[in-house]
């Protein structure tokens, strides 16, 4: 009976997409804004990254509400699952040496990686959000290869947060310097060279090194807790 | 078409899964597998016929044959709120079985339908 009814629902929304999507034309573009940010991205903002100049230049308020709504569910784990109280203590199998010393061996690798991902956010396809996952995944390896390891979660949590201070801090110097909040104040730059495009790669970092510590307590919290 | 065909398919087997079990994991996995949907439907929409990505990195790409930067910004959006609300579902997740001792929604009283 409830297959049935969800079925028919379904047929609903298929048919309602559906016939929305019949007036979207494929593959032509479409949007003016598209074009527009195409044409006179790099000029005004000096990132060869058209998606990062629209990330962080054009939308970074939609940016910093953004990394907020990460803040929030970083803090909705934690106090979700803070009033859990462990009865027993679960016994940790010792991983085994290859295991252990292949985790050690590739975890620097990773965070390697993962910083050149966000410091080259305005040249090369990736960004903050995408380092930062990518340094939050060695962490997860961290956590599976070799048990016991933690990670200091007050330095987690200390990172977090002065990453966060440091984005709004480089909007209000935005609103002092120019009159409007997050103003890329900072010179341009020649595009297509790692010192371009102003505070773009600053805030990338900071989002980068935000990300990380929000995704790894996240993990964290998963881990330890159930 | 056939790629708005496979963006809307993903949606409705997620939406699918979300009516029909019972399972809060399962559950979970379709509200993953919908928002993934919508993200495909949505940089889709973007595309440009011979596109390539919209980064100026060696001369002579034509910016004619970009495609639209603005969905991809956006889905840049959808995704990290997606990771969020994976995240806090699953803790839920978690408390919900410590608290009831099972994750068949069938089972928790105050959550039928």
């Amino acid at each position: 009976m409830r297959k049935i009814i969800s079925f028919i629902l379904l047929v609903i929304v298929a048919l309602g997409i559906g016939l929305s999507l019949r007036k979207i034309p494929f593959a032509v573009p479409k949007t003016k804004v598209g074009t527009y940010y195409i044409d006179k991205g790099i000029d005004q903002t000096g990132a060869v990254n058209i998606v990062t100049s629209i990330v962080l230049n054009y939308r970074g308020f939609d940016t910093l509400g953004e990394v907020t709504v990460l803040f929030i569910a970083a803090l909705g784990v934690g106090v979700v699952l803070a009033t859990i109280e462990k009865k027993t203590k679960r016994e940790i199998m010792p991983s085994s040496l290859v295991l252990s010393t292949g985790c050690k061996f590739f975890f620097p690798l990773i965070l390697l990686l993962g910083t050149y991902v966000f410091l080259h956010g305005h040249l090369t396809p990736g960004g903050g959000f995408q380092g930062g996952a990518i340094i939050a995944s060695g962490f997860l390896l961290i956590y599976l290869g070799c048990p016991g390891k933690r990670i200091n979660e007050r330095g987690l949590k200390a990172t977090e947060s002065l990453a966060g201070l440091i984005f709004v801090i480089i909007g209000f110097l935005g609103l002092a310097i120019g009159g409007y909040f997050l103003l890329n104040f900072l010179p341009k730059g020649i595009p297509n060279t790692l010192l371009s495009a102003g505070i773009i790669p600053i805030i990338y970092i900071v989002i980068g090194f935000k990300v990380g510590a929000e995704l790894a307590g996240i993990i964290d919290g998963l881990m330890e807790k159930s | 078409m056939i790629y708005y065909i496979a963006a809307v398919g993903l949606m409705l087997i997620g939406l699918y899964v979300l009516l029909t079990k019972h399972n809060l994991i399962k559950m979970i996995i379709g509200l993953s597998i919908m928002d993934t949907g919508v993200n495909l439907l949505l940089i889709t929409i973007g595309y440009v016929k011979k596109g390539t990505a919209p980064i100026f990195s060696k001369t002579g790409l034509e910016p004619q044959n970009m495609v639209d930067p603005v969905p991809q910004a956006l889905v840049l959006t959808s995704i990290v709120i997606g990771v969020a609300v994976l995240a806090l579902a699953l803790s839920l997740a978690i408390r919900l079985y410590q608290h009831y001792g099972t994750l068949d929604m069938r089972k928790i009283k105050e959550q039928r339908w």
